[in-house]
């Protein structure tokens, strides 16, 4: 058989990765306010306290006009730097890109302080408004990388017959492209989402007094009493991001197969 | 190939008209704010405003006090620990993907191991502080088997919690590129290396080994690059023995206010990953050369 061996690794380095998320649900509906084995008996009591705790609304409503506005934003900006690096040559294009594509290794850490001190200096107050500029920063490379195989796997010649039947760069781009990289769209909006929605350090530098759901999950870490409540809406928020991010995989491999493109795997 | 009746001189300017939007945008909000950081490195630190003179006393202070040059050493050493554990558990899962799994499965195994990079990255790390703590999994399963007598109190709250934590953490990050360089080796340059009378093991040290590099390298940066500027994992789980170089960065801006030694502290940990990434990419460099 092959791959005998390196299938039972490979199988036991799954079990490594999900060890913690299995426990999520575990500790979610165990009796319990002490996070800690033996498990007490099952309650769904936990989920019923997270609709009345305090803090946990204003902090969701931030977050999801955040992670709305960062995949919108972040998508539009990717559009325009995959397809430009998909299809046209210019001056620099290495330079630009790696630019626009460093965040994706530089620590989170940096890019906080260095936006904290800017806007800081030119007396921008610290809102949800400065939270989505540094989280459009930190998704745009995921979305170009996710637009680029879109963009790429593109055929040319569907293209150049829209100009030879007389469209314009804009409409055929609109009427002939737009439509075959659909697919890639909605997953760089689903991941963008996503990002945006888990992302902490940067909420918790720029948001000012305005809290997101990470910052808040953050802030209750400190009080054991409401930790119960963190693992049911922790659960949630798994479950939630695993289905986000199977929708946005449905799409992308569409989006290949439909541009005739082949896949090459995974969202990097 | 056939090139439409425009010019190149056109395709220049509609490829940079194009990029213009994320470009300016990573300029006005990366780029300069970057430079900004740089700047305030060497200004001074006053009551309630930064003093505009150049000096190197953050400089100083960074790299002087012990306490400031410890964590930095550590941040540097647990970074290249959490590099080598990922990189040598990942390339076996990346390794048996490329060559054993049916090519039809591949994205969904690829899907598999992303899966638990993108979730709740804050509640995983919390759930390292239940597995590994006082009353924690591992320490209650060791009870139950009668292994231990009392709990291991070496597991939480120092510089192994952290390795653990991140190894776990960034080991998705670290499969993707060397899949992604074990899909591209030729297939037949394997059979002809078993064809020449080389064992199997011996083809892999000679051929799929040096033609993966480029991936294994791009995981060693990808890796050690971002997690050295972690922030939560030392937080929750270190302790004061496993405070990082971020904590300190978030402690000199957030609570003690002081930009221009925060600032040095971030331009010397980014100063000191460069670096050492530049020398790896200097030691690696005859693996990256383009094959053919």
């Amino acid at each position: 058989m092959k791959g005998g061996w390196f299938k039972l690794y490979a199988l036991a380095y799954l079990v490594f990765l999900y060890a913690p998320i299995v426990l999520l649900p575990m500790f979610a509906f165990n009796d319990a306010t002490v996070i800690a084995f033996p498990l007490n008996g099952f309650t769904t009591k936990w989920f019923s306290e997270m609709w009345v705790a305090p803090g946990l609304w204003p902090a969701l409503k931030n977050s999801m006009i955040i992670a709305i506005s960062t995949a919108v934003i972040a998508t539009a900006l990717g559009i325009f730097a995959a397809r430009a690096s998909t299809r046209y040559k210019f001056p620099g294009k290495a330079g630009i890109m790696g630019l626009i594509m460093l965040p994706l290794v530089l620590p989170e850490i940096i890019v906080a302080v260095s936006l904290l001190v800017v806007l800081l200096g030119i007396g921008v107050p610290l809102s949800i408004f400065t939270v989505i500029l540094g989280h459009v920063l930190m998704t745009t490379p995921f979305t170009i990388a996710i637009l680029s195989s879109a963009f790429q796997s593109l055929d040319r010649s569907l293209e150049e017959a829209a100009y030879d039947l007389g469209e314009t760069p804009v409409s055929a781009f609109r009427l002939v492209i737009l439509p075959l990289v659909m697919p890639g769209i909605i997953s760089s909006l689903l991941i963008s989402f996503t990002i945006s929605l888990d992302e902490f350090i940067i909420a918790f530098f720029l948001g000012g007094t305005q809290v997101t759901l990470p910052v808040y999950i953050f802030s209750q870490f400190r009080f054991p009493q409401s930790v119960p409540v963190i693992m049911a809406l922790g659960t949630i928020l798994v479950a939630l991001s695993i289905l986000l991010l199977s929708i946005a995989e449905y799409f992308r491999r569409r989006g290949i197969a439909k541009s005739g493109g082949k896949d090459t795997g995974g969202f990097l | 190939m056939k090139r439409s009746a425009r010019g190149a001189g056109t395709e220049a300017s509609s490829g940079l008209l194009l990029v213009s939007p994320p470009a300016i945008y990573a300029l006005v909000l990366l780029a300069a704010p970057l430079a900004t950081i740089i700047l305030y490195s060497f200004f001074t630190d006053g009551y309630l405003e930064v003093i505009r003179e150049f000096t190197l006393a953050n400089y100083w202070e960074t790299w002087v006090n012990p306490l400031y040059r410890t964590v930095m050493l550590r941040s540097l050493l647990v970074s290249v620990l959490v590099t080598a554990a990922t990189v040598l558990l990942a390339f076996p899962v990346a390794y048996f993907v490329s060559f054993h799994v049916d090519p039809s499965r591949k994205s969904l195994w690829l899907f598999l191991i992303t899966i638990p990079f993108w979730t709740s990255y804050l509640i995983r790390v919390f759930l390292w502080k239940v597995i590994l703590g006082y009353n924690g999994v591992v320490n209650s399963g060791l009870l139950s088997l009668g292994i231990i007598d009392e709990p291991l109190t070496f597991l939480l709250y120092n510089t192994n919690s952290v390795v653990i934590t991140l190894a776990h953490a960034y080991a998705p990050f670290a499969i993707l590129p060397i899949f992604v360089a074990l899909e591209k080796i030729d297939r037949s340059l394997l059979e002809a290396g078993q064809d020449l009378g080389e064992t199997k093991f011996a083809t892999f040290c000679r051929v799929t080994l040096p033609l993966a590099m480029p991936g294994v390298v791009a995981s060693v940066l990808i890796v050690f690059i971002p997690t050295i500027g972690d922030y939560v994992t030392p937080q929750l789980v270190g302790g004061p023995e496993g405070r990082m170089v971020a904590n300190l960065i978030q402690l000199q801006y957030l609570r003690l206010d002081n930009y221009p030694l925060g600032s040095a502290i971030a331009v010397s940990a980014m100063g000191i990953v460069a670096i050492i990434s530049l020398i790896f990419l200097g030691l690696t460099r005859r693996y990256l050369r383009a094959p053919k």
